[in-house]
């Protein structure tokens, strides 16, 4: 395993953040992103529960990086996700009870989240133990934020309400930031179901690309000023 | 939209998208007055609100996208789809359920996958579906007919249908009665729960039969309506006859080999399946769309034919009363895959299904590669 010497801090924020991430570009982890974001409490108790195991596995597999050997890596890390799964698990169980019950399935399902196994990969058996924490906990953010987000427009759109229920994760103090956005009758079951999180997934990704590449034609019209005493004249291509 | 798809040579007909596009408007005028006839004023009324939302929505998304406004409008697609929208959706559904599907259906269903010409799914039929899972019981109240109502009943005239369909205050009471009085489940959905009756015997009692001949007062006849329509476009040479006649056999020859004679868990006769629900309005108008369905005329037959076994199936075994817009959609997912195995064969290549055994294998004989020589 070779080592990266230089890691840019700002460059993993980037690429946790906006330009690769999990949800938006690297399209990993999309069951349980589809499947439990149809409110704001639900996708925030994912989003953490996804952000604490894979910082937590991104600093255990740094730890261990020199000590395994590339035949079995691939077994250890899911051993140590699986454990760091497990413990969130009987955290959420001990503290969070009702969440747990909604949640189901999807948080032993973490496990499973490419994410993890990826940035274990591909960043945390490569870098030393602090870019690694960075590491998981920027692209935990990422993915999280990007839940959020689906969530909140899903909660919105499908039961006209906004943080209904807080006070599953943050305790009986959060019960009434529940917000009543429409009549206390509507409902459009679409968004809470499963065709609606997909609707709503393509159109933040196509909203990215769209501010993307906006931003690319400012960087590029900025960049391309004519160049003095050019000799010849090119009709395609950049001139460099 | 592509209209030749058989090789050379080519006869030239003057058949222009906004041609095709008219005559299925005027093709759909006989089960339209059999709907108004039988169900009041509301099917109007929504296809009113569905054309203003499809053309405004058709509007600012090709504005959007940077293309000829008028141009779009023309071609009368976006009508097509209101009108079938608003068709499809009870009659007396509020304003604002019509006004979603057909928008969704113009906006995303359509738009979002390229526009005229490359949308997969059939866009009158996503927004129902939309709306059918979104709106359980706005979608599934549909009106009795008015043969069905007793004589002291009003049926609500075109000023209440409007009250009640854009919801003004105090429209749930009408003339002393609520809206409950005029509606009633769909014949499928009656027939679907008849409660442990021989079939003979739920013909005599259930009111939708008692006051219909086939499938239900009123319901047979809109579908005879849109049967009408049908005919007229497979006589103006529209669409070929292909995928409806191979709809309505399957589902036709599902019926058959499901009835059981009449007992109480009968899944209906071949009547009740063709003449009831969206079955002809979904044959000549939703199978036929050019766009979403499979394009050579084996293509067509096979896509056809599993849109009525689906459409058998679903109502028989499925938890909806009515499954053509669910089948379609799910055919057309379909027409892809089976265009694959059932484009005509060029003159002078290999069938499709010669090619993909031995095209990678280079000693082929039917390869006729020229020999190595090193």
């Amino acid at each position: 395993m070779t080592e990266i010497s230089q890691v840019s801090y700002r460059e993993i924020s980037r690429n946790g953040l906006w330009d690769n991430n999990p949800a938006l570009v690297q399209l990993l982890g999309l069951c349980p992103l589809l499947a439990v974001s149809g409110s704001v409490v639900n996708a925030l108790g994912l989003g953490l529960a996804t952000l604490a195991v894979l910082v937590g596995s991104n600093a255990a597999v740094s730890l261990i990086r020199h000590q395994v050997s590339d035949a079995v890596r691939i077994p250890a890390f899911v051993m140590i996700i699986a454990t760091f799964t497990t413990c969130t698990e009987m955290l959420m169980k001990a503290y969070t009870y009702e969440l747990y019950q909604i949640l189901g399935i999807f948080i032993p399902l973490i496990v499973t989240n490419c994410t993890i196994l990826g940035r274990a990969e591909a960043f945390a058996s490569k870098n030393a133990i602090i870019p690694a924490i960075a590491d998981g906990l920027l692209m935990g953010v990422g993915f999280g934020a990007v839940l959020l987000v689906l969530g909140a427009i899903r909660e919105v759109l499908g039961s006209g309400t906004l943080f209904a229920n807080m006070d599953l994760l943050f305790g009986p103090f959060a019960a009434n930031w529940s917000l009543q956005i429409f009549g206390s009758g509507y409902s459009f079951l679409v968004a809470i179901l499963p065709p609606g999180a997909f609707i709503i997934t393509g159109l933040l990704i196509a909203l990215k690309n769209t501010l993307d590449a906006r931003a690319k034609l400012r960087k590029d019209a900025l960049k391309a000023k004519p160049l003095k005493g050019a000799k010849r004249v090119r009709t395609t291509g950049v001139i460099h | 939209m592509a209209l030749l798809r058989t090789t050379s040579p080519h006869l030239h007909a003057p058949q222009t998208t906004q041609h095709v596009m008219q005559q299925l408007l005027l093709a759909t005028i006989p089960g339209l007055l059999a709907l108004l006839w039988h169900f009041g004023w509301g099917s109007l009324i929504n296809i009113l609100i569905a054309s203003v939302t499809a053309l405004a929505c058709e509007a600012a998304i090709v504005t959007a996208r940077k293309r000829p406004v008028w141009f779009y409008l023309r071609d009368c697609s976006a009508l097509v789809t209101a009108v079938l929208i608003g068709l499809a959706l009870p009659p007396l559904v509020p304003w604002w359920v019509v006004v979603v599907g057909t928008a969704f259906a113009i906006i995303i269903a359509k738009h979002l996958y390229g526009g005229m010409g490359y949308n997969p799914f059939n866009p009158a039929m996503v927004g129902y579906v939309v709306l059918l899972i979104s709106f359980p019981i706005e979608m599934t109240t549909w009106p009795a007919a008015h043969s069905m109502l007793a004589t002291e009943l009003n049926p609500p005239g075109l000023w209440e249908s409007i009250q009640i369909i854009f919801q003004f205050s105090g429209s749930f009471e009408l003339s002393g009665n609520t809206i409950d009085a005029f509606t009633a489940a769909t014949p499928l959905d009656a027939f679907k729960h008849n409660n442990g009756l021989l079939v003979e015997q739920f013909y005599q009692q259930d009111a939708w039969f008692a006051a219909g001949r086939w499938a239900g007062a009123g319901w047979e006849w809109v579908n005879l309506g849109f049967l009408a329509g049908g005919c007229y476009l497979l006589y103006k040479k529209i669409f070929t006859w292909h995928a409806p006649v191979a709809m309505l056999s399957a589902l036709t020859l599902m019926a058959w080999l499901n009835n059981d004679g009449g007992s109480s868990v009968s899944n209906g006769p071949a009547s009740l399946h063709l003449l009831s629900g969206a079955t002809m309005l979904g044959a000549f108008f939703i199978v036929t769309d050019p766009v979403t369905s499979a394009v050579s005329n084996t293509g067509r037959l096979i896509y056809g034919a599993l849109i009525g076994v689906l459409i058998f199936v679903i109502r028989a075994w499925g938890n909806y009363p009515d499954a053509v817009a669910f089948a379609v959609l799910l055919m057309n997912f379909a027409a892809p895959f089976i265009d694959y195995y059932t484009l005509p064969r060029t003159y002078g290549h290999n069938k499709i299904s010669e090619r993909s055994s031995g095209s990678t294998d280079l000693s082929d004989p039917k390869l006729n590669l020229p020999e190595k020589k090193d």
